[in-house]
């Protein structure tokens, strides 16, 4: 069957997969948002454990598509991957970082004589949660504005300036998009809590917590979307490559599918927020997980097609990365498209376990009770 | 092009991540499996007493697989943060098992790990068992992919280089996939972990014993482990002559450093133990070794299986053995020039639209095309890798598997006649081959890696041309910050792991 499609097809079927991908990590971020949350909506040692239970659950998924979104970038676009990988190195060392001390954070923060004390594991978390999330929104932004690197005739590329991706701090459009998934985080991981966790002193608190992350995230999402709208993308034909006026606003008005997926994934997000902070719904997390999904898809999606850059250089326009120049082969996506068949059954079976572990909430009974409990 | 000094320090990075994330590894692929016969014990017996010790060594599970978690996700990135020139070059072959591995595994292991732990009163008795044992089974499979990526660095098939992108491109999956090289290092691998989830269980329940605590519990794990263990070092010892077998097939220099043979000769044997001269340069007539205990016929057999078999020395792969037609090292450094700046003067044709030149340098790198790496190699004997640490580390680690295989059957001899407590010194000795388990796993990963020098894919990419291109300065940074962090994360784990054992095996 792919072995018919042509090399482009092929290409986007894969961009949007990384899309995918992507916004699957999105979605799974609530874990890191929750760590954020620690100490906001437990005020005991009880509640604490509650809380790292419920995230603890869940957090090696997210941890797990983090790798998968690194190794279908690798399979798909290995240009893509060393280009950025390899220039912007800080950036991206920084993040493997914060996620190097969440993995043994839940395990090891109360386990007695674990060297570094419960409080440090706790502020790993944090860490994990905040600067990790942050650094990922602003490495996720230089897709849309660019970043400093040079290739040459025989693709290997080199970055051009010792700051190694850190300079992308500095881009107002890198940081709101950082913080947007910041907020974004730390509102799903309210939703959540509020769906997964029977304590209710804990649910209250979150639902009071809701009403700042979500007006914050909205306030972030506002601005980037106002600047992504407004924001020249480069865009390539025979001739090369330009920067073109609106590309991203272009993008949307020629593809009336991601313009739909995005106006339908932002309500949801929004009804998400409106049935928990007005009806006293406990399912905002299932409404804002699909719009989150459907929204990241769309927000990536943007920059894999219509001929536009999927990693503008800074440097050297024509160093620029598209879809079709960082691609693996037409016989590598092939085979990997087949390989790809195989994502509904795994999301299949993680529906299943999830549902059948979390069909009654977690309570303070539980944990108490429970002798591996984190 | 190549910077010798951020080659070294990037390769010491890498070198550090892999050793690190392999000190947590093989107790994971091993410990999973047992901890899965346990809990079959269990649910078969009913006997809640298994389930108490399945949830004992459950906990050491978890402690472990966390920071196996925590380094593995280096071991990904860093292809791209600091190989990115071969994330560019072979990442058409390379990142796919890589994302098959993530695919297959990482979600089976991460979605049952939760159900696992924290599953026992939400799901049924067997829903929990087979949770375990598909963590077991996404553990292996994790390993079956990185190994095939792996072997495929060692004995690369299945591909064809484009000048237009100037990669090497997949032609073959199949090729890939079932590379003999990929599953001879599995199979060895995996049975190093099970070698070693095994000593774990029999060397933890030796303290038990010794210190006359959770007795009963103890000497049914140590059962449970030697078996185990027995079963899987013989499956180990078969594995690894089946992996020189590969090395002689393939990568016949690392034999001969792996044996200190500098000439090669027929009906060669293997050196037992020895010393190797130190003095002993590439080319010269120095003895090979200041003393020497030797098997006649051993590495002609090992190698071909085939004890009148010719074995080839560093030497006739540096200069050359017209007899058994191998050219010298010299000759294809000469050769791979040409290649590369064939390949030069193809993609400047290309571009100014030199179409006969472009034919004409397109022929002449594909009569070349297979020294291409060998190009951008220095000297002829940068071909041989480090000799001492080659042979040192292979011989330490054939004789510590000897030494498993022993101890497992002295142990289980003793079980089975009811006289294991009395054999202090032996449950010392179990106890302490837990950390020689670790040594030898080390030791295994420098024999393949360091034997593989000085190529990143064996005979087509040196390490040189690999990297990434960032500052020394900031590999050495994030060099000490791992250093730094991962020591500070070990230090953590046995202070946990030995905290829990002291504990003891009660109330689980």
């Amino acid at each position: 069957m792919f072995e018919t499609f042509e090399l482009l097809t092929l290409q986007q079927y894969w961009w949007f997969i990384i899309a995918l991908l992507g916004a699957l990590f999105t979605f799974m971020m609530f874990v890191q948002g929750g760590q954020t949350l620690l100490n906001v909506l437990a005020k005991n040692e009880l509640e604490k454990n509650i809380i790292i239970a419920s995230l603890g659950r869940k957090w090696e998924l997210g941890f797990t598509s983090l790798v998968m979104f690194g190794g279908a970038l690798f399979a798909a676009f290995p240009l893509f991957y060393a280009v950025s990988f390899g220039g912007a190195y800080f950036v991206w060392m920084a993040i493997l970082f914060c996620f190097i001390i969440q993995a043994v954070s839940y395990e090891y923060r109360k386990k007695p004589d674990n060297f570094l004390g419960q409080k440090t594991y706790e502020s790993f978390l944090f860490i994990n949660g905040s600067v990790g999330i942050i650094l990922i929104g602003i490495a996720l932004g230089t897709l849309y504005t660019g970043g400093n690197f040079i290739k040459n005739d025989m693709n290997l590329s080199s970055w051009t300036n010792h700051t190694y991706g850190l300079e992308a701090v500095l881009n107002p459009f890198n940081v709101a998009f950082g913080f947007t998934i910041f907020f974004l985080a730390r509102a799903e991981s309210s939703l959540y809590f509020i769906n997964n966790i029977a304590q209710e002193a804990i649910v209250n608190r979150a639902r009071k917590q809701l009403k700042i992350d979500a007006l914050l995230f909205l306030g972030f999402f506002l601005m980037v979307a106002a600047m992504l709208l407004l924001m020249s993308g480069v865009g390539y034909s025979d001739k090369g490559f330009e920067v073109i006026s609106y590309k991203f606003l272009n993008n949307l008005i020629d593809s009336p599918l991601l313009l739909m997926g995005l106006i339908v994934g932002v309500i949801l997000v929004l009804y998400a927020f409106f049935i928990t902070l007005f009806t006293g719904s406990t399912k905002g997390v299932w409404f804002s997980g699909v719009g989150t999904i459907l929204t990241v898809t769309v927000l990536l999606s943007l920059i894999g097609f219509n001929n536009t850059a999927i990693y503008p250089s800074l440097s050297d326009l024509g160093s620029s990365l598209t879809i079709e120049n960082s691609s693996g082969s037409h016989y590598t996506l092939t085979v990997m498209s087949y390989v790809s068949l195989m994502v509904p059954f795994v999301l299949g079976y993680i529906y299943l376990v999830w549902h059948s572990m979390d069909k009654e909430k977690i309570t303070s009974d539980e944990i108490e009770a429970d002798h591996h409990h984190y | 092009m190549e910077d010798t000094l951020l080659t070294d320090w990037s390769r010491a990075q890498f070198a550090l991540t892999a050793l690190y994330h392999w000190l947590f590894v093989p107790l994971t692929l091993g410990l999973s499996f047992i901890i899965a016969i346990m809990e079959t014990i269990y649910v078969k017996t009913g006997n809640v007493v298994w389930k108490e010790i399945t949830k004992f060594w459950m906990t050491l599970f978890a402690i472990n697989f966390a920071i196996g978690l925590a380094t593995g996700i280096i071991m990904e990135f860093e292809f791209g943060t600091n190989w990115s020139n071969y994330s560019w070059i072979v990442g058409d072959i390379f990142g796919a098992p890589l994302a098959i591995e993530g695919l297959m595994a990482f979600f089976m292991e991460s979605t049952f790990f939760a159900v696992m732990f924290f599953g026992w009163d939400k799901v049924s008795k067997r829903m929990h068992l087979l949770s375990t044992w598909l963590v077991a089974i996404g553990s292996n499979l994790s390993a079956l992919w990185i190994l095939i990526a792996n072997g495929w660095m060692q004995h690369p098939v299945g591909m064809e280089f484009n000048p237009d992108t100037a990669r090497f491109e997949m032609s073959n999956f199949w090729d890939v996939l079932f590379n003999s090289t990929g599953y001879s290092k599995f199979l060895h691998t995996i049975g190093s972990g099970y070698v070693m989830g095994s000593l774990f269980v029999v060397g933890i329940s030796a303290w038990y014993l010794l210190k006359n605590k959770d007795v009963i519990k103890a000497k049914k794990s140590i059962v449970v482990g030697a078996t185990f263990g027995l079963i899987t070092s013989i499956f180990l010892i078969m594995t690894g002559d089946e992996s020189a077998h590969e090395v002689a097939l393939h990568q016949p220099t690392k034999l001969a450093a792996m044996e200190g043979l500098y000439d090669g000769h027929k009906r060669a044997g293997i050196v037992a133990v020895g010393q190797l001269n130190s003095e002993k340069k590439i080319g010269d007539d120095k003895e090979e070794f200041t003393w020497s205990f030797e098997i006649p016929y051993a590495l002609s057999f090992l190698g071909y299986h085939n004890t009148d078999a010719f074995v080839l020395g560093m030497n006739d792969m540096v200069y050359g053995n017209k007899e058994k037609d191998i050219e010298s090292a010299k000759s294809q450094i000469e050769k791979g020039k040409i290649a590369i700046s064939a390949l030069k003067s193809y993609k400047e044709a290309k571009k100014s639209g030199d179409a006969v030149k472009a034919t004409d340098s397109l022929k002449v790198f594909r009569e070349h095309e297979k020294y291409f790496g060998y190009g951008y190699l220095k000297d002829e004997k940068d071909i041989v890798p480090p000799v001492a640490l080659t042979f040192y580390s292979f011989h330490l680690m054939v004789g510590l598997g000897s030494w498993f295989f022993m101890l497992f059957f002295l142990i289980l001899y003793f079980a089975m006649v009811n006289k294991l407590d009395s054999k202090k010194m032996l449950l010392r000795a179990a106890l302490w081959s837990i950390p020689l388990g670790y040594l030898a796993g080390e030791l295994g990963w420098i024999v393949a890696e360091v034997g593989r020098q000085p190529w990143a894919i064996e005979g087509m990419l040196p390490v040189g041309m690999a990297t990434s291109q960032v500052s020394t300065t900031a590999v050495q940074t994030t060099f000490w910050l791992f250093a730094i962090l991962f020591t500070a994360l070990l230090i953590a784990e046995i202070r946990i792991m030995t905290k829990q054992i002291k504990i003891g095996m009660e109330g689980h």
